[in-house]
């Protein structure tokens, strides 16, 4: 589904990633764990085509086609959804308005018809209920006022409606207490754990494996993988930390 | 926010996504009945003659004019405005004469057409095209300077209301025009309001008779369609005591090269309990981007709050024009009377606004709110600047005032020039005011979630205005988020 080969990414003039190389099949979770600074965050935003973040050689592929060519916008209705670390706040505009625009515009993008309100309104129940987030919540202004945990939520509320094909998730698991880490990690799995979707999970701890399990676990240090292993490797890491594993 | 009203967002932002560029940039080809060009005494006498009006309104017209010609143009607002000749311009011009007309129906289909292209909201057009059972608007139809047919005259006169074009009402209720006419902006009030006394070509004028609510809201479509044509409405609204009425003005214009000169007068008078609603979109040709051509918009907009309890309530979407100086205001005399202000205006390209409002309390415990959101984008300059000012005996006044002004790019310039002026010390007076930018972070989100970057901005533009566009009727609210993103486009890249 995702193939990133020899990716080579700066952020203004530094270079960021340095040669990464990864590829994900559909029905499977992969995680990235890394220390602070190894770019963990920048291949989130590279990959879903934030400005600023400049790729300078490799390639991505996301289903065949070349997915560096397209605008974010064009990357979200192709069905990669990126979960932010820090949501951002979009005052006077409110959550069911802000998803229906964007679900209605990534339909568009493909040539679908749009949903009506009533559809719309079935589907974003369904999803905020399963994630425990009541009505009133999506129609208050997109994050204004959430704490860090609501917003994470709501992340995963989006990504419910939204029902991308691929997950990139930064950090989704900080600033969680432990129940919300339960909502969410079952969140991950009711919506992304099937046979044609794929995760990209971002994180520093092995907490949230514990509810998503991973396929792959993968080390990113200095703009590169400097090692893979199955879900065994975030216990390791949990335990001896990075600096002992890159010794 | 109700899901209904989401919803209603929707259809908005649908509509909005069909429309590229300006959308009304077009001119039809209705025969026009020119004034002589320029301006002299001849001009206002042939204005005058062509509506059969009687002598005090022509004596009225000639006493302006020739104040008008001892006055010069203000300069203090923060424009930037080439010096207008006013002898290269006509100064009336009206549809080739036609019978007056009983219904809509009979209006000329090439007028209707033009409404069509306007995008006259759903409701209306029912109306328009008499579908049984609609949301029922009356519309008085401005176009250019002549009203050419005014609906539901018949339901509203059972009510008591008189929905007139100004020249008909001068000729039928002259002691009620008369009582009222430059009463609440003089004559002599400034260069604008003083030309617009002198030459006004037609308008509106509404009646609401004591403890009447007015059975629908009243709708009138202005529109320049005449190339060289200044145009000078006039309206006076009249609510008697314990009456209650809500406004709608919505404008366009054609696509032209030249600038457009308008100088309208509004004048409203609410008299005890009686509350006027009044609602602006304002969306004439703003120009090109490169600045070139678009309406010129000196507008004097004022409201008497005389009487007890009275209330005015002004909400206006500015999108267009070159140059928009407009300063819809209160004087509210009343003791607890009620002033309102809520405005969005937006520039882009290179576009200039000094818009914002008065608010004078002269009576015992009267209010005012103002909340006015600038949008400023491309190379344009959006200016707030609003007076308070509360009168010696005024005791208990209050006050809240919000400016947000939002800018897009680094060549815009937002400025806020608020007057305040107490001189009775219970007055409770607040000011707010913040100044941002759309943020890098709230675009990427957004576009990460799927919408382009112009779906991007009109959203957030948007938002920023909600607290504005929620105090609009219906209709207004979906045509005015409509333009805040048409006018925005080409804004970011």
């Amino acid at each position: 589904m995702l193939q990133i080969t020899n990716l080579h990414a700066n952020v203004g003039e530094k270079p960021i990633l340095k040669g990464l190389t990864l590829s994900l099949k559909a029905g499977e979770i992969h995680a990235i764990m890394g220390p602070n600074g190894a770019g963990k965050s920048t291949l989130g935003y590279v990959l879903s085509g934030r400005p600023g973040y400049d790729v300078t050689e490799g390639s991505v592929t996301f289903n065949g086609h070349d997915l560096l060519a397209l605008e974010p916008h064009e990357r979200a209705a192709a069905g990669l959804f990126l979960g932010f670390q820090y949501p951002v706040e979009i005052p006077g505009v409110s959550n069911v308005q802000f998803l229906r625009e964007a679900l209605n515009a990534q339909r568009k993008n493909r040539g679908e018809a749009p949903l009506s309100g009533a559809e719309f309104l079935k589907v974003a129940r369904e999803q905020a209920g399963a994630l425990g987030m009541d009505m009133d919540m999506l129609k208050r202004p997109v994050n204004v006022g959430f704490s860090g945990g609501e917003k994470k939520r709501n992340e995963m509320v989006q990504m419910g409606i939204i029902n991308p094909a691929l997950a990139i998730l930064d950090e989704t698991d900080s600033g969680l207490d432990i129940d919300a880490l339960r909502t969410v990690g079952d969140g991950i799995n009711r919506i992304m754990r099937r046979p044609d979707k794929a995760v990209l999970l971002i994180t520093h701890y092995q907490r949230l494996l514990d509810y998503v399990k991973p396929d792959f676990v993968h080390v990113l240090a200095d703009g590169r993988i400097t090692r893979t292993g199955g879900a065994e490797l975030a216990l390791e890491l949990e335990r001896d930390g990075y600096k002992e594993l890159a010794a | 926010m109700s899901d209904e009203l989401d919803m209603r967002d929707k259809a908005a932002w649908d509509a909005a996504e069909k429309v590229a560029d300006y959308a009304h940039g077009w001119s039809s080809d209705i025969e026009t009945d020119f004034a002589p060009k320029g301006l002299t005494e001849d001009t206002v006498r042939f204005i005058s003659a062509k509506k059969n009006e009687p002598e005090w309104m022509l004596e009225w017209r000639l006493k302006a004019f020739a104040l008008w010609k001892t006055m010069t143009p203000p300069d203090w607002a923060k424009l930037n405005v080439p010096p207008i000749d006013y002898q290269d311009a006509y100064y009336y011009a009206e549809p080739k004469a036609k019978p007056k007309l009983g219904s809509l129906d009979e209006v000329d289909p090439e007028i209707l057409r033009i409404y069509e292209k306007l995008g006259i909201p759903i409701a209306e057009q029912e109306v328009l095209a008499g579908v049984e059972g609609a949301r029922r608007v009356a519309v008085d139809a401005v176009f250019d300077s002549v009203s050419v047919a005014t609906t539901f005259r018949a339901e509203l006169e059972r009510a008591g209301v008189i929905f007139r074009s100004i020249s008909e009402a001068i000729k039928e209720y002259p002691e009620l025009v008369k009582k009222w006419l430059g009463k609440i902006v003089p004559m002599h009030d400034n260069y604008f309001a003083t030309l617009n006394c002198a030459v006004f070509s037609d308008g509106t004028f509404v009646y609401i008779p004591e403890g009447v609510r007015c059975p629908m809201e009243l709708s009138t479509y202005f529109r320049i369609n005449a190339e060289n044509t200044g145009q000078f409405e006039r309206t006076l609204i009249v609510a008697d005591k314990g009456s209650y009425v809500s406004y709608l003005e919505g404008c366009t214009a054609p696509m032209r090269d030249e600038n457009q000169l308008h100088a309208a007068v509004v004048e409203l008078v609410a008299l005890d309990d009686a509350e006027i609603k009044y609602s602006t979109v304002q969306n004439w040709y703003p120009g090109d981007a490169e600045g070139k051509g678009g309406i010129y918009n000196f507008v004097t907009k004022r409201a008497l709050c005389q009487g007890r309890n009275s209330k005015v309530s002004w909400t206006q979407v500015e999108t267009g024009s070159a140059v928009t100086w407009k300063y819809p205001s209160c004087v509210l005399n009343g003791e607890n009377s009620v002033g309102e202000f809520y405005s969005v205006a937006v520039t882009n390209n290179y576009q200039q606004a000094d818009t914002g409002t008065k608010m004078i309390h002269n009576g015992k415990g009267s209010r005012s709110t103002i909340v006015s959101k600038g949008i400023s984008a491309g190379h344009s300059n959006n200016t707030y600047r609003g007076l308070v000012r509360v009168a010696p005996n005024a005791e208990g006044v209050r006050n809240f005032t919000q400016c947000d002004s939002l800018l897009l790019g680094s060549l815009s310039g937002a400025h806020t020039v608020p007057y305040i002026e107490v001189r009775n010390p219970s007055a409770q007076i607040e000011h707010e005011a913040t100044t941002s930018k759309i943020s890098d972070d709230q675009m990427f989100y957004a576009m990460a979630r799927g919408l382009n970057a112009e779906e991007a901005v009109a959203l957030i533009v948007n938002g920023f205005a909600k607290e504005v566009l929620q105090q609009l009727p219906m209709e207004f609210a979906v045509e005015a988020q409509k333009l805040l993103g048409i006018s925005l486009e080409g804004s970011v890249g």
